[in-house]
């Protein structure tokens, strides 16, 4: 419900913005003058009305990034303790970012592992890379050709959750899809 | 507790730089022999800066190796060994006793007379001297305390020697450079993602690390005195754990071209990866041995993470640590002798040696989320990176475990160290 009103907001933001953005300046009020008698009862010739050369270009709201909503927008795939296996309940997730990546071949996504802080950086950057190489891997076997996909470990380096506890471990027990400019 | 126990903190002010923040250092323990020493305040030390003989006994007694003998009430303070009386030293229980002077030099500099000599011979061990410019008063000490702790230990001694580290202050990190008692410090690097792994070229004057400014891990090489940085591999997938081949003609380094972590070995100055050896599980943490012939490295190919090593030219790789379920981040002793690693006993990561002749493993530290050892490069000492009150800091431990400093900085988490080798 939270994610739905976060969306319904970036939602509405997103269509505020670009009214503004195209907003042309706000045309003068000019009252409409007919040769109507001045208050001596003078009637004046006015000067001739000219064309309007202004345009109005029609704004439609910018395609919605399919990325950004329903299992598309889910880019965390999260493990066990020491496992590097994709848990029945992310796979899901995996399988609809490989159908996308089939229909968008100009596509390119990295995944990124990480780990908890627990034990040696460089080992834990190889625990990371396993669990990245592990959503690769499934992508892979779903028919995602290698040339879209780099598996890349972050290790303990870019911890999402920052405490020192079993919750802010098993938050960076992850596999992040990462798409990167095309 | 039966042992002395000394705990003394020195807060060193650090000279000007925007990086700079107060060091503290903290040490305790004894060596098992300890010498001690007196040391007088040299005539003429008051031209300089700050005590040049003060930062000589604050090395001395920090190694642990040293028992510093107060010189009050030796009147007058002799500074050459005509002066000196014998008998007023025995007294106070010196074994060897630094003595001498600052004087101007003709090209405006100053020069550092010293005279070691040994009380219960009754001879001079040493008499040297620099020349050196006022600003350079701390590393002129650093030599002055390294001559000494070699004529009486006979091992060269690892004062004037540098130091990196990575230090982070909020989402900033730096990769510092710093003398050995971690004062002087300068950042190398300052980036806003992470730095890890740095190690030092044989020479001295390059680091190689790890770095993830460009959203993923990539080896780098970084001249520190002309901040020039070769991209030394940045393959598909992750590039990390890079180490120095004695000759500092090529690097090891890990890869993940077939999808593991596995060792490669590249030219320092960037170029075409060969393949050292080949699993199916983690590979990573290589380590040179000294004459360069075998690469140390960390491996989960039994199931844990263990030790093993393998010929530098490639073949069969050999386990090397047995004990506990978790051994990791070899680093090989200069003289090839022993390894110190992290070790994980019951939850706990400490730094552990192992003699590789004998098998015999030793575990050095009280601290408990140790990572990242690294030598003196004369031995003695191991620096490595540990965790109090949840605040990262730096540690040394002596490699026989008696000695323990802690180097913390101010407002920042310090981890990441490598010590450098001797200073040419």
């Amino acid at each position: 419900m939270v994610r739905l009103l976060s969306i319904l907001a970036i939602g509405t933001l997103v269509a505020a913005c670009s009214s503004s953005g195209d907003r042309q300046p706000e045309a003068p009020v000019i009252e409409k003058q007919g040769n109507t008698p001045d208050l001596a009862g003078n009637n004046k010739a006015q000067p001739d009305t000219k064309p309007d050369t202004r345009t109005i270009t029609t704004v439609t709201p910018d395609k919605v990034d399919e990325l950004t909503v329903g299992v598309l927008a889910k880019r965390s795939i999260y493990f066990d303790l020491d496992s590097f296996d994709i848990k029945p309940e992310f796979r899901p997730i995996v399988e609809a970012h490989a159908t996308y990546l089939r229909k968008n071949p100009g596509r390119k996504v990295v995944v990124e592992g990480n780990t908890d802080e627990r034990g040696s950086r460089e080992y834990n950057l190889s625990l990371g890379q396993k669990r990245a190489e592990a959503v690769k891997k499934m992508l892979s076997l779903l028919g995602v050709p290698e040339s879209q996909l780099e598996a890349v470990s972050f290790g303990e380096e870019k911890p999402k959750a920052a405490g020192k506890d079993d919750a802010s471990y098993a938050e960076n027990r992850r596999g992040d899809l990462s798409y990167r400019a095309q | 507790m039966s042992r002395i126990f000394f705990l003394v903190a020195l807060l060193l002010t650090a000279l000007a730089s925007p990086t700079q923040a107060q060091m503290t250092i903290e040490f305790s323990g004894a060596g098992a022999r300890q010498y001690s020493i007196a040391i007088t305040t040299f005539p003429g030390e008051a031209a300089l800066p700050e005590s040049l003989t003060q930062v000589v006994r604050a090395d001395l007694e920090r190694s642990g190796l040293f028992k510093l003998v107060d010189s009050a009430g030796i009147a007058p303070v002799p500074s050459e060994p005509s002066q000196v009386k014998f008998s007023d030293w025995t007294a106070k229980s010196a074994d060897f006793l630094a003595i001498g002077s600052v004087v101007p030099a003709p090209d405006g500099r100053l020069t550092v007379r010293v005279r070691l000599l040994d009380i219960v011979k009754q001879t001079e061990l040493g008499n040297f001297a620099f020349t050196l410019a006022p600003a350079l008063t701390r590393v002129t000490a650093h030599r002055v305390a390294d001559e000494i702790y070699e004529k009486i230990t006979g091992e060269k001694g690892f004062f004037n020697t540098k130091i990196a580290y990575v230090k982070k202050s909020g989402a900033r990190f730096d990769l510092i450079v710093a003398d050995s008692d971690g004062q002087n410090e300068q950042s190398a690097l300052t980036s806003r993602e992470p730095i890890i792994s740095p190690e030092w070229s044989p020479d001295g004057n390059r680091l190689a690390y790890v770095s993830f400014e460009n959203r993923k891990p990539q080896v780098w090489v970084h001249e520190i005195y002309t901040s020039k940085r070769t991209l030394v591999a940045n393959f598909k997938g992750s590039n990390s754990a890079p180490a120095w081949s004695p000759n500092g003609r090529e690097l090891a380094v890990v890869l993940t071209l077939s999808g593991a972590s596995q060792l490669y070995i590249v030219p320092s100055a960037g170029g075409e990866p060969r393949r050292l050896a080949t699993s199916n599980a983690i590979d990573t943490e290589p380590c040179y041995s000294p004459d360069g012939s075998t690469i140390y490295f960390t491996s989960d190919r039994g199931g844990g993470p263990q030790i093993y090593r393998i010929a530098a030219g490639g073949g069969d790789a050999r386990r090397v640590t047995f004990k506990g379920a978790y051994n990791v981040s070899p680093k090989v002793s200069p003289d090839g002798k022993s390894l110190a690693y992290v070790s994980r006993n019951s939850g706990l990561f400490q730094v552990a040696t192992l003699d590789l002749a004998n098998g015999q493993e030793q575990l050095l530290t009280d601290t408990v989320k140790d990572e990242s050892p690294s030598f003196a490069p004369n031995g003695k000492m191991i620096l490595y990176a540990t965790e109090v009150g949840g605040k990262g800091v730096l540690a040394a431990v002596s490699s026989d475990g008696r000695v323990k400093q802690r180097l913390s900085v101010s407002a920042a988490d310090a981890r990441e160290p490598a010590w450098g080798p001797f200073t040419k």
